[in-house]
């Protein structure tokens, strides 16, 4: 399942869930129960946050004995990163258009 | 991986052209409207100015200026707030001219809302500005 950019910008948007997904993105893995430790929220606000995330794709789940593992999902802000192609792609656009200037400025 | 990471656009390029003429063409509205966009540019410190397409303007600010070496400016579109930053470089050739853009914290609230909300479309028309030279 590939989630919209507006599914993935309405997750994170909420400062809780964005804590919980950079915790999972730099420390790996992790259970609920560390994930509770750390929020600042209850255990089931923690869990609720970490579905919302599962739905949108950024965050995978392991079943382990009785505990769920959860993790960052690799290339799930892919979206993101298009500001970056995008906008490199528009100025190199522009430089073409800019050195065709300069090459016109000359005569 | 962070979420919070500002991020950098850099495009560079050595261009056959002396300094000081590729300097009037990132400072001149007349000849920035050639390549860029049309605009209300003026070569001052804290000067606003908008770059404008028949779809909307990007508001822009004029933040450091060192005639013939750098300028740099506010870009500010969508809700991302970033920084535009031109440097030239005299080699025995002309010129290397850098220009860096850095922004998108996506930490920002704002950020987020903005990009949600415009920025397919926004790239879709810069796309269309960029077709104007081809």
């Amino acid at each position: 399942m590939s989630p919209s950019h507006d599914q993935l910008f309405k997750t994170l948007a909420d400062p809780t869930r964005r804590a919980i997904f950079e915790q999972l993105c730099a420390e790996g893995d992790q259970t609920v129960g560390a994930l509770t430790a750390r929020a600042g929220v209850s255990q089931p606000a923690v869990s609720k946050h970490l579905g919302i995330l599962k739905d949108a794709g950024l965050v995978l789940d392991r079943h382990e004995g009785r505990n769920t593992h959860y993790s960052a999902r690799p290339g799930a802000l892919d979206p993101l990163v298009d500001w970056t192609r995008q906008m490199t792609q528009f100025w190199q656009s522009r430089f073409v258009a800019l050195e065709d200037l300069l090459n016109r400025m000359d005569q | 991986m962070s979420i919070s990471d500002t991020r950098t656009v850099v495009v560079e390029q050595e261009m056959a052209h002396r300094p000081d003429k590729i300097w009037r063409a990132l400072t001149q509205p007349h000849l920035i409207a050639e390549w860029l966009m049309s605009t209300d540019f003026a070569p001052v410190v804290g000067r606003r100015f908008d770059l404008r397409a028949d779809w909307g303007a990007i508001a822009c600010e004029v933040l450091e200026m060192e005639p013939g070496t750098t300028l740099s400016y506010r870009w500010d579109a969508m809700g991302l707030k970033s920084i535009v930053t031109w440097t030239l470089t005299p080699t025995d050739g002309g010129t290397r001219l850098r220009m860096e853009q850095t922004g998108f914290r996506a930490d920002q609230e704002q950020a987020y809302q903005g990009a949600k909300a415009g920025w397919p479309r926004f790239f879709a028309k810069l796309d269309e500005v960029a077709a104007w030279g081809d």
